[in-house]
């Protein structure tokens, strides 16, 4: 009811808006210092990305990007940190990528392929996610620590398999080296988009399905409502009944199988195998398009989104003479404000709405009773 | 407006003019007035909630008032923070003690203000002040020995002679007596008068009115933020005064006639918890509530109670003896199941553990109840069923909020465990563990919230009710037990005891070591 008082949601969109703009300002000091004009910059970028092929490509990456975002907030609901969805999600995709190209399983049917490549990722990403729960309910290690570490584990792990003699071919005529190319029926189709020469994920519809499924698991559900009471208080869930080592290891496996569909639009869309040149870093860009999105499985999407047309249109730069590392920049600015900004709009929203409950009942929350009428005192007038 | 002192009379030690602080969705001191004459114990009473804290927390520098004017021997001061507030020769003594276990007293005194250079503390010469001051003012605080070796009382004299060293000359007192038994209350009275004779000036917090007409030279009545009247202790009755801190008559914790029946419904036999250490912090305790029995535990806290109720609840397993409830066992079932056998918990610290501050208050209904109905259905939250059913308790249970929507956070201390009470009697227990229920709260929730037990307590509920205030616990408990180092050490008839006897019986004075 109150929830969608204008209020509230301008005060939700003040922190992004006012991130995104003191970012700008940082990067138009930056440009200035660097003798590039910011208006030539933002030009090259706004032109670039009203070309359908850019945009396209941004809604590609938007997608992995909202994947990995969705995994890293199942996390932070919890108050955890999952930074190993990026070794999560290579190692998934490492592994589904050679199911899925493998011979015998080119006889089985496309949906059944897909399915199981699927189902397969999302174990592999769970299981990864479930090393650093089970340490953390079992010794009590930090899932900071673990996971960062799982991340380099995940990382030589991927390069132990990916060799001839194990999960991987050479490619002739290149020092490439990837997993058996995955054949038709394993592939998703991408939906062609008019005026683009790359087409648009055909998994886009995962994604979105996965944010759906965020969505209506945090506010519907049992499971969510512990998770998040969990995440806002431990003490409090423990007297409640809630079992928070087990929370600890379902949101940590559930982090885990979603950042096992992170690879999956680009290799089932796109890559078709899994090999060196596959994309990496994208679990790091899924923490910080988290922060900005606040978690929140709307406004995550708009973040991947506009992280995907940053990072897309920077191509752009070059080409105008701007280096393209100002796109970083600014990525960098942006999560930094915006953390600090949230915090601030947080505090504003708890004082505004304690005074606004003081001031609905009356300065001293006086049951009227008796006593001296109290004419110096702050009425509220509604 | 420079106020001089006029004639012969002294200037005020301390004058607060028209101090008035508008504190979000809490009590708001507004127009408060007080002057405290230099040399005298003045003592600020007013029930829970009236402002008394935020008051003394404006008059040490820790808040600052929209309006309103502090003055110090005359002179009109702004405190930005407490060292301004030190610097003009007021201390303040917290509730909760700031010490330091592992250190000495000398270190705990010292810290913050250390002698000597920046390179080479003069331990030597803060010894010896700390010596002078302790014997100067009767304190008796030896600077060596070990904080954590000392006691209540001791620790409370420690924490003025700390105020003492800072060069105070007019001491806040926050709610001295809260934490003592009625021995210790006595030593302290003592050494409030002594202090007084040495010229020093005491603001003393209480709501225990014989304390305060035994040891104050004035008396300030604080009301719903408001100072309501500044009266002499020889003027005044304790009902008196406790009628101008309440504006009516105050509410008797009291059950009127026995509904023990003989059906057990908690049965607890051999408890033992360990602490980390190893150390039994509950040994050996055994009991049986009835339906329809309440059962109070007194005890100074620390003592065991905290584990107790966590062993209880399943939030700590204990490491030997047996739970049952109704006869059925329970003590290896987790939290969960144990709340579904109807089992209420209203926690010690509702902020730790009885509500989540960040979250709404219907989400906060539904916490703890989050597998029963109305709270859910399935695996499904029924958001609307748990929304109508938070406007109920809010009806009944007089939570003061606009609406049900907004977060636990921006209701006041009372609200918040109004709401508690009501969503713990929501489910119909069987047994509730109510721990320092009415903690906090003011009189009119404390008087409603007395009502809630006594009416589930006569449709036969079973009640283990742990307070400190002792009054609380003879009036409203069938039985008493007293909780002396994790063991029950004495039971006593509530309908006999008196808070003192109750008191000696917490500190071991009497029975065993």
């Amino acid at each position: 009811m109150r929830r969608f008082a204008p209020r509230a949601v301008l005060l939700g969109l003040a922190a992004p808006v006012g991130a995104l703009v003191f970012a700008v300002l940082v990067c138009a000091v930056v440009l200035a210092a660097t003798g590039h004009s910011l208006f030539d910059t933002i030009d090259a970028m706004v032109t670039a990305a009203q070309r359908p092929r850019t945009f396209v490509n941004s809604l590609n990456s938007a997608t992995q990007y909202y994947l990995a975002a969705i995994a890293v907030a199942i996390g932070f609901r919890m108050k955890l940190f999952n930074i190993g969805v990026d070794g999560q999600y290579r190692l998934a995709a490492m592994l589904s990528a050679a199911l899925a190209g493998a011979t015998w399983m080119e006889g089985l049917p496309s949906v059944l392929r897909i399915t199981m490549t699927i189902v397969a990722a999302m174990l592999v990403g769970a299981a990864w996610a479930g090393v650093a729960a089970l340490l953390k309910v079992t010794r009590g290690i930090s899932e900071v620590i673990s996971t960062i570490m799982l991340n380099a584990i995940a990382t030589y792990l991927v390069s132990y398999l990916l060799n001839p003699a194990r999960l991987a071919e050479e490619r002739p005529g290149s020092n490439n080296i990837g997993t058996r190319p995955i054949t038709e029926g394993g592939q998703v189709g991408g939906i062609p988009v008019s005026g683009s020469s790359s087409d648009l994920f055909g998994l886009v519809f995962l994604a979105a399905a996965v944010g759906f499924a965020y969505w209506f698991v945090l506010s519907r559900t049992r499971f969510g409502f512990e998770l998040k009471a969990t995440g806002l208080s431990e003490s409090a869930a423990v007297a409640s009944g809630i079992s928070v080592k087990k929370m600890v290891l379902l949101s940590m496996l559930l982090s885990g199988a979603v950042a096992g569909l992170v690879g999956l639009p680009q290799l089932l869309g796109s890559s078709h195998e899994y090999s060196l040149d596959f994309p990496p870093g994208i679990g790091f860009i899924g923490i910080a398009v988290a922060l900005l999105g606040r978690n929140h499985p709307i406004g995550m999407a708009l973040a991947a989104v506009l992280w995907g047309l940053l990072d897309n249109s920077a191509n752009a730069l070059d080409l105008a003479g701007v280096p393209r590392e100002i796109v970083g920049i600014m990525q960098g600015v942006i999560v930094l404000s915006v953390v600090i900004a949230y915090e601030l709009v947080r505090r504003y929203r708890v004082r505004t709405e304690q005074r606004e409950v003081g001031k609905a009942l009356g300065s001293t929350r006086d049951p009227a009773a008796d006593g001296p009428k109290d004419d110096n005192r702050e009425e509220a007038s509604a | 407006m420079p106020t001089e002192p006029a004639g012969g009379e002294p200037a005020p030690a301390v004058e607060l003019t028209g101090i008035t602080k508008r504190f979000p969705g809490v009590v708001a001191n507004s127009d408060v007035n007080i002057t405290v004459r230099p040399g005298t114990v003045h003592a600020l009473v007013g029930e829970n909630g009236a402002g008394k804290s935020t008051l003394m927390k404006i008059l040490y520098g820790m808040q600052q008032p929209d309006e309103g004017v502090i003055a110090v021997h005359g002179a009109p001061v702004v405190f930005a923070s407490p060292a301004d507030a030190i610097g003009a020769g007021i201390g303040m003594v917290h509730q909760h003690f700031m010490l330091a276990d592992n250190l000495t007293v000398l270190e705990n005194v010292v810290l913050g203000s250390e002698p000597g250079s920046a390179v080479a503390l003069d331990f030597a010469a803060a010894r010896r002040r700390i010596r002078d001051i302790s014997d100067s003012y009767g304190l008796n605080v030896d600077p060596d020995r070990l904080v954590d070796e000392l006691g209540v009382g001791e620790r409370q004299r420690v924490e003025i002679l700390k105020v003492l060293y800072r060069g105070a000359r007019t001491l806040i007192l926050d709610e001295p007596t809260a934490v003592l038994v009625p021995q210790e209350v006595d030593e302290l009275f003592g050494n409030l008068r002594e202090l007084k004779a040495e010229g020093l000036t005491i603001l003393f917090i209480s709501h225990k009115l014989d304390e305060v007409l035994s040891v104050a030279d004035d008396i300030t009545v604080i009301r719903r933020g408001t100072t309501v009247a500044s009266v002499s202790p020889k003027e005044v009755t304790a009902r008196k005064l406790a009628e101008l801190m309440v504006g009516t008559a105050l509410p008797v914790p009291e059950l009127r006639e026995s509904t023990v029946t003989d059906r057990p419904v908690l049965t607890v036999t051999g408890l033992t918890v360990t602490g980390a250490d190893g150390r039994r912090v509950l040994d050996d305790v055994s009991f049986t509530i009835h339906a329809g029995e309440v059962l109070g535990i007194a005890g100074v806290e620390g003592n065991g109670q905290a584990e107790l109720v966590e062993a209880l609840m399943g939030i700590r397993a204990p490491a030997a003896g047996r739970i049952a409830l109704g006869g059925r066992d329970i003590t290896r079932l987790p939290t969960r199941r144990r709340r579904e056998a109807g089992m209420g918990y209203i926690p010690e610290d509702r902020h730790r553990q009885g509500v989540v501050l960040e979250s709404t208050l219907w989400e906060n209904r539904v916490l703890g109840h989050q597998t029963r109905k109305p709270s859910s259905r399935g695996p499904l939250i029924d958001i609307r069923a748990a929304k109508a059913d938070t406007e109920r308790i809010v009806r009944d249970y007089d939570v003061r909020t606009p609406n049900i929507d907004v977060h636990a956070s921006a209701l006041s201390g009372g609200n918040q465990q109004k709401l508690i009470v009501g969503r713990e009697m929501s489910a119909d227990p069987v047994l509730l563990i109510a721990s320092h229920p009415t903690r906090g709260v003011d009189v009119g929730a404390q008087a409603a919230i007395w009502d809630h037990i006594r009416r589930a307590r006569a449709e036969h509920l079973a009640v283990l009710l742990i307070s400190a205030d002792l009054d609380e616990l003879i009036g409203m408990s069938d039985s008493l037990s007293v909780i002396l180092r994790g063991r029950l050490v004495a039971d006593h008839d509530p309908a006999t005891v008196t808070p003192e006897q109750l008191g000696s019986a917490m500190t071991g004075a009497e029975g065993e070591d």
